[in-house]
């Protein structure tokens, strides 16, 4: 393999590994703060236990995101100079600010949060992890700030072959930013609600001790699930729709259009060859003007496909291969979408049985849930395959290439022995994190209580 | 003075805290399976960092960040070039920080156990490769016409940076058991207290031979004023101190010192490369410096302002954490780690 596919590969594995953690470091924090801050209101000691139950999974998943983020943080550095070099004036700011405000805020209030139990007054302990839950999020919007300069350069200047900040203003204003970053958010929402549930769900079929606080887990999670899964739907395709001007192959990938269409179809179900930039359907099942709909919000108005985006580029950039692998993108696409639809179908169902108060008697649904912990890193994950894989061949949309970006200094060499550490690494923790995530999720609140109790003892 | 030089003294100021800070913390993590005779005494040590070390690692994530914003070019030379050293640092790192969250969670003493060495070994690694990397900066590393670096690991690790190296593992083996006996009561605190008084002599030594080397391998012999050379002066002393109050018994007084004295290398350090950020050993024109490497003067005016927003902020609350956090830790008290 050459060094830009390692180093690509190298990318795409601690990405998608340290995002394997993030939106439950987003959504959780929120549901425990709120746990915690009805227990200071209400005195009620049944709210502690579960603060206390799901703040445990919850910090036993941030320190594999905690930790897998610095890597990322230099790797733009290690992997990607000629990128850092070209980008740094902007990417940077994000980045450093990402450091200064987020970082410090979530790691040294979870540090007091974990440690402060029994030295900080109540009040005050439910308000380090509502800290936590800002930073966290705060962070989120600080990275997906550089993220979507990526997708779709805002002011900038390119002066010397570098492209240069002109505005601040229009850099944390990226009409990008104003969907990626709610979806990005609601997601992370929707993870930790169908978390909640699923292990909620385990309990009240196993009828274990402690009932009323995964009683009370599965109704707050199933409010969270419902409004989270329905933003992240509504959210989702604005920002496609936004896609579709911004960054229209990724848009044709998507559907798999090949050809230029208005009034445009929906594709049902598409197969289609792609031999460098030349491309040409083999099946293809499409619904007229649907796709024209779902861009413009009428049955009229053209969406452009892939063979004239690709010529458009060819005389703009210069002759290359501009179509992303497009059979990918289109089906990582559809199992987000669907797994997002499964979601918000499988909330829908979960508040109604909580409204009717009929849970425990639905246990066929309760074991569903139960597998249903997976469909949102599912979707998290097909979701960032599409977004990064769909820009490309760019690394910042239009300005520069992903072959062009590689760290000139680092050799095949290297880069295959950083691999084959990182995911040596990376697979052991994994197990470990599930094995303990497992166990804990598994043990229930009182028995966590006890152990602790006889840690302590001894 | 301008903004390079401001932003230059920022990221020095960066290293120097994060040196400062998670010093103690990694000192802590290298003295585990000496200290730590039993699980219990080896939990309150892990304890004694506890609320912090996660707050402290990320002084060198901004220091990561910074460097990458104001300095663009020097991030990029440094961190491709450096490739390998920084793999490790960052698999230490990625090890070290799961293993206080995973260890204390079951009860096997084998968990437990690899675990430990987990800390201890990430511990150690960046003790010894950060040192290393950064004399570098300041030795001189084979960087071309295009800022792109031409060597490999073994160019790195020459003698100088190892004494370098060296002087960062006993430094902070020092540092971290001035910490223990200042965090710890008891017999806990006791046996810390007699390790820092072994430690102090050859950390001096160390310290000594490699301010020595550092003058005798690089430039500053021909670019310091006399004056100058106080600083890394001041910063032996102040070791040399630190040990008359450890024998004082006064840890406390001994902690500002030692403290005072990775202030006072990382100064020198800083002061030994400016204007350049990484001297280049094939010609000195291709060195990198505060001006070639840095970014716009918009950003870094951005920059500045952010800066300037948020860093008080995060010196309070981390130092509220500390206060939070003051009492001394003994074998009877609750741990959460």
């Amino acid at each position: 393999m050459d060094a830009i596919t390692l180093a690509r590969l190298q990318f795409g594995i601690t990405t998608v590994y340290h995002f394997f953690f993030v939106p439950l470091t987003l959504g959780l924090p929120i549901l425990v703060a709120i746990m915690e801050t009805i227990y200071v209101r209400t005195g009620n000691e049944v709210y502690k236990r579960m603060t206390k139950f799901w703040g445990k999974l919850l910090l036993i998943n941030f320190a594999l995101g905690v930790v897998t983020g610095i890597v990322l943080e230099f790797q733009f550095g290690m992997n990607w100079s000629e990128y850092a070099r070209f980008m740094g004036d902007i990417f940077g700011v994000p980045l450093a600010t990402e450091a200064l405000s987020s970082f410090f805020l979530e790691s040294t209030f979870l540090g007091i949060w974990i440690f402060g139990w029994n030295r900080l007054p109540k009040a005050l302990h439910a308000a380090t992890m509502w800290l936590v839950a800002l930073g966290s999020n705060l962070s989120g919007l600080w990275i997906l700030i550089a993220n979507s300069f990526m997708q779709q350069p805002v002011g900038y200047a390119i002066v010397g072959g570098r492209a240069q900040l002109t505005d601040f203003g229009a850099l944390i204003t990226n009409p990008n930013i104003i969907t990626q970053y709610p979806h990005v958010i609601t997601s992370g929402v929707v993870t930790a609600a169908f978390f909640i549930m699923g292990i909620s769900a385990y309990h009240l079929l196993r009828q274990s001790y402690d009932q009323e606080a995964f009683w009370r887990s599965f109704r707050i999670a199933a409010v969270a699930a419902i409004i989270g899964s329905i933003l992240v739907i509504l959210v989702g395709h604005a920002q496609t729709q936004h896609i579709a001007q911004s960054q229209p192959m990724k848009m044709a990938a998507l559907e798999a259009l090949v050809q230029s269409e208005d009034p445009a179809s929906f594709s049902l179900f598409s197969i289609v060859q792609q031999d460098g930039s030349e491309v040409s359907e083999l099946v293809a099942i499409r619904i007229p003007a649907v796709l024209s709909f779902l861009t413009y919000n009428r049955f009229s108005g053209e969406v452009r496909g892939i063979r004239d985006i690709q010529a458009e580029y060819t005389t703009r950039f210069g002759p290359d291969d501009y179509v992303p692998p497009v059979m990918l993108i289109y089906f990582t696409f559809r199992i987000m979408v669907g797994a997002g639809f499964l979601l918000a179908l499988l909330a829908l169902i979960a508040v109604i049985l909580v409204w009717r108060g009929s849970v425990e008697r639905a246990p066929f649904f309760l074991k569903v849930l139960i597998p249903a912990i997976g469909l949102p890193y599912i979707a998290n994950t097909a979701g960032w395959l599409l977004t990064e894989m769909g820009r490309q061949p760019w690394i910042v949309y239009g300005l520069q290439k992903t072959k062009d970006a590689i760290s000139p200094a680092v050799t095949p060499g290297m880069l295959v022995f950083s691999l084959l550490l990182f995911t040596l690494v990376y697979g052991g923790l994994m197990i470990a994190d599930i094995y303990l995530l497992a166990r804990f999720a598994k043990q229930g609140t009182t028995e966590q209580e006890q152990a602790e109790q006889t840690a302590l003892a001894y | 003075m301008d903004l390079n030089t401001l932003w230059f003294i920022l990221i020095g100021v960066l290293f120097a805290g994060f040196f400062f800070l998670e010093g103690f913390d990694y000192g802590v993590g290298m003295l585990l399976p000496f200290l730590g005779k039993d699980d219990r005494t080896r939990r309150v040590l892990i304890n004694t960092v506890g609320p912090h070390w996660d707050g402290n690692e990320v002084w060198l994530i901004t220091a990561g960040g910074a460097l990458f914003a104001a300095f663009p070019h020097w991030y990029a030379t440094m961190f491709s070039g450096f490739y390998v050293a920084f793999v490790l640092v960052l698999l230490a790192l990625i090890v070290r920080g799961v293993a206080f969250e995973f260890r204390s969670k079951l009860e096997s003493p084998r968990w437990r156990g690899v675990w430990d060495w987990m800390l201890f070994a990430g511990s150690l690694a960046p003790s010894l490769l950060l040192p290393v990397a950064l004399f570098n900066l300041l030795r001189g590393v084979p960087i071309d016409a295009k800022m792109t670096y031409q060597g490999s690991l073994i160019t790195l690790l020459n003698l100088p940076a190892l004494v370098w190296g060296l002087a960062g593992v006993l430094g902070f083996l020092f540092h971290g058991a001035i910490f223990l006996s200042l965090k710890t009561g008891g017999e806990i605190a006791a046996q810390a207290h007699t390790t820092a008084r072994k430690l102090w002599a050859p950390t001096l030594v160390v310290l000594l031979v490699a301010s020595i080397v550092g003058v005798l391998s690089t430039d500053v012999a021909m670019r310091w004023p006399v004056a100058l050379f106080l600083i890394p002066l001041l910063a032996v002393v102040a070791l040399g101190v630190s040990g008359l109050w450890l024998h004082k018994g006064r840890p406390g007084a001994a902690f500002v010192t030692v403290g005072t004295t990775i202030l006072l290398v990382v100064s020198s350090l800083f002061l030994g490369l400016y204007p350049r950020v990484m001297v280049s050993s094939l010609n000195p024109e291709w060195s990198l410096t505060v001006y070639t490497a840095s970014s716009s003067a918009y950003t870094l005016r951005i920059m500045s302002y952010i800066a300037l927003a948020l860093v008080p902020v995060v010196l309070l609350y981390q130092a509220w954490s500390y206060w939070v956090f003051r009492q001394r830790l003994v074998r009877e008290s609750p741990l959460e780690y």
